[in-house]
């Protein structure tokens, strides 16, 4: 929701990024207040998910230009863990399987690590128990989650519940979300979604990566934004999913490129 | 990030000191009359020097064994120490007698021993180069009829036992460093368990190198009568030295009908530094003889020091309806290489084996699982499972695996599984992005890959030996 004289949560300026000596973004520029639910659409190969790992800071990315600023810090100069523990979380695309290492032995590292960095009360097993117990709920995941190793054997839906039952336990600033919608069957993106939305307070703010308009029914973004080869070109409301999801992506282009001329 | 992992990977050995007790050393080299001196030393009855110097034949017709996965220069047995005993003192009636300095060292490794005495219960036999200082607990074990004392002490005070058992699971023509160990070994421990006792609380011998180019050829020996059982405890520390030292210990088990022996191992000795100079050479040979019906012996290992391991805790399954366990945890890094396995010899009948080895392989290091089960012709209805893991870490290291299966009866059944992983910057990233360091989840990682070896351990060894991983092995990934 849009709240009026909200504070700026994250702020994008002329953002480049390489992998491997390719150029994948090439001066992206964003702002998001608290409260606030963007949305970023864009055909494959726009550069959406890239954006998303180097929020997170993944060392695969290099960035060669701009800034990211994240509450007034400057996020780039924080290890991806000082990233996580100041607020910023990410919802894979595909998260990783890590055979032999317990779910709930995980969850409770995670959730002690971040907690300690907020100067809280680390939980211990029986407390920490209760406490993702009354999460799951929310996400309606049966309590045998806690007893399989992380993500390993987990369908689709079971990994995308698992990634918003963290966002639920470690209470970001920002979370972005990395096509959360892909794999899951309607039932599952109705929990997944419903989740989310309870989520949403007007002191965070949420990113929502998607090819399609579809997660949208359920999550309502205030801002839809649309990507092409690295930056942002179009940035609309609601309605613009709704014509993106009839129309395309096509024609975003072409009028970019006739505003461009135009301005020129 | 990788440079981060780099530090982590290269923290020197926390255990790196020297203590300065007064050695009796030996002159260097091996001969007939060093090993006279040996016997001498140690008030031998005749027929044990006979035992050595017939081992000591055997040994100068053999060659060291080259079929090993390990490379190393080769080794000057004359350039050796093979005996050095802390001087002489009139024997200890308390701890409150054992030289400070000495009690010291065990508080640097973080063994108080008086306080593991009181506080877990553990008898520990103390071994502090090649002679045992003290023994604790032991006469609330003569209680119960069990012996639990230095392998000195068992040939002056129970001859008979020793001369009974001693070389009939490892016949001193076994191999190379067997008959070297026959031939020279100095001290380790000795337990009986008698028939129908179980013993009381776990035994504990912490092993120490401590005088540099002192080899150490521990001997032991454990002795589960009818119906009785037992949990052994070994680990190990030592402090850092540049040259090489050469390890090679004898470890014999005989379990008679109904009996069980547990035996668990937390090995970290000097490993050498990051460039692969110095190192403990770890060669060791162990084997337990499942002598009567029922019975059961069980190994678990924890290696993750030493320059090269070679070692293969093995179990001949003689008894019908006897078992035989390995779990295993191997660990090298920088430079170490080791080739560690098991051997399962199944004689009886229903006689069933279960290997579980997890190799961890970082830095340029070489980490060789070796295997051999054999199911022989009288050994109808015998079973094994073997699971093999590997995890690599980094982009250096190998891992090998070498089953051997033999299986003469077809009523048998023989499974093997194996698998090999790799800690992957995508799996830190995960962690990270959920504020977990690089250290904190390579070492959940871990611990999380060897959590079937470690459920086998008991429960202080299992919380060292999570920790000891955790200490040696903060990936180099990257």
């Amino acid at each position: 929701m849009i709240y009026k004289d909200s504070k700026i949560l994250l702020e994008v300026r002329g953002l480049c990024a390489n992998v491997s000596g390719t150029e994948i973004l090439k001066g992206l520029d964003l702002t998001v207040r608290s409260g606030e639910i963007h949305a970023i659409m864009g055909p494959n190969g726009s550069g959406k998910s890239t954006f998303s790992k180097i929020l997170a800071g993944h060392s695969a990315y290099e960035v060669t230009g701009g800034t990211v600023m994240f509450e007034g810090q400057n996020l780039l100069e924080l290890a991806p863990e000082e990233r996580a523990r100041a607020g910023v979380f990410l919802a894979f695309q595909y998260p990783i399987e890590i055979p032999g290492v317990g779910n709930s032995q995980f969850l409770r590292l995670t959730y002690n690590t971040v907690q300690t960095h907020r100067g809280k009360e680390e939980l211990d097993p029986l407390e920490f128990d209760d406490y993702v117990r009354e999460k799951m709920k929310l996400l309606e995941m049966s309590p045998d989650f806690l007893e399989r190793s992380v993500n390993e054997g987990f369908s689709g839906g079971e990994k995308k519940r698992n990634e918003i039952l963290q966002m639920a336990m470690l209470d970001p600033r920002l979370a972005i979300l990395d096509e959360t919608d892909s794999g899951l069957d309607i039932d599952a993106l109705r929990i997944v979604a419903n989740g989310v939305n309870q989520l949403a307070n007007k002191d965070n703010a949420i990113v929502l990566v998607t090819h399609y308009q579809r997660l949208l029914n359920y999550i309502v973004p205030d801002y839809v934004h649309v990507m092409e080869a690295g930056r942002i070109i179009k940035t609309g409301g609601k309605e613009l999913a709704f014509e993106l999801e009839s129309r395309g992506y096509d024609w975003v282009g072409v009028e970019h490129k006739a505003t461009a001329r135009a301005t020129a | 990030m990788s440079a981060t992992l780099q530090n982590l990977v290269n923290q020197p050995y926390k255990h790196g000191f020297v203590t300065s007790i007064e050695s009796d050393v030996a002159p260097k080299g091996l001969n007939e009359d060093t090993i006279r001196m040996i016997s001498a030393k140690k008030k031998e009855p005749e027929w044990l020097l006979e035992f050595r110097l017939k081992s000591y034949e055997a040994w100068l017709k053999m060659e060291e064994p080259a079929w090993p996965n390990v490379h190393y220069p080769k080794i000057d047995f004359q350039a050796i120490s093979y005996y050095a005993a802390p001087k002489q003192k009139p024997k200890l009636k308390s701890m409150d007698e054992v030289d400070p300095e000495l009690l010291r060292t065990f508080e640097k490794l973080g063994v108080p021993l008086h306080e593991r005495m009181a506080l877990a219960g553990v008898a520990v036999d103390v071994i502090f180069d090649s002679v045992s200082v003290a023994t604790t607990y032991k006469h609330k074990l003569a209680e119960v009829g069990i012996i639990f004392c230095s392998m000195s002490e068992a040939v002056l005070d129970h001859p008979e036992l020793v001369k009974k058992y001693l070389g009939t699971v490892i016949p001193p023509s076994d191999n190379f460093y067997a008959a070297l160990n026959s031939a020279v070994f100095t001290d380790g421990s000795f337990c009986y368990i008698p028939k129908g006792v179980k013993c009381p609380m776990d035994l504990s011998t912490y092993f120490r190198i401590n005088t540099e180019e002192s080899g150490q050829f521990e001997r032991t020996m454990i002795i589960a009568e009818e119906g009785s059982s037992v949990s052994y405890l070994e680990g190990c520390t030592a402090p850092a030295f540049s040259s090489n030292q050469l390890h090679a210990a004898v470890v014999e088990l005989v379990a008679l009908d109904n009996a069980d022996i547990k035996y668990s191992t937390v090995q970290n000795w000097y490993a050498g530094d990051e460039n692969g100079v110095g190192g403990i050479y770890n060669f060791v040979t162990k084997r337990g003889l499942a002598k009567g019906v029922n019975s059961r012996i069980s190994w678990t290992q924890v290696e993750t020091g030493s320059a090269i391991t070679w070692k293969y805790p093995s179990c001949v399954l003689l008894g019908d309806n006897s078992v035989g366990e390995f779990y295993s945890v191997a660990v090298t890094n920088h430079y170490q290489q080791a080739d560690t396995g098991t051997k399962m010899i199944h004689i009886g009948k229903n006689t069933r084996s279960t290997i579980v080895s997890k190799g961890i392989s970082a830095g340029h290091s070489n980490n060789s699982y070796r295997g051999l089960v054999k199911i022989a012709p009288s050994a109808t209805g015998a079973r094994n499972y073997s699971q093999c893991d590997s995890m690599l870490v980094g982009h250096q290291s190998g891992a090998h695996t070498f089953p051997y299966i033999q299986v003469a009866n077809n009523s048998s059944q023989v499974e093997h599984e194996a698998s090999t992983s790799k800690i992957g910057e995508d799996q830190l990233f995960y962690f990270a992005q959920r504020g977990i360091n690089a250290e904190a989840a390579v070492s959940m990682i871990i611990n999380g890959f060897c959590k079937d070896v470690f459920q086998q351990l008991p429960m202080e060894f299992a919380v060292e030996a999570t920790a000891l991983l955790s200490f040696k092995l903060e990936g180099s990934v990257g």
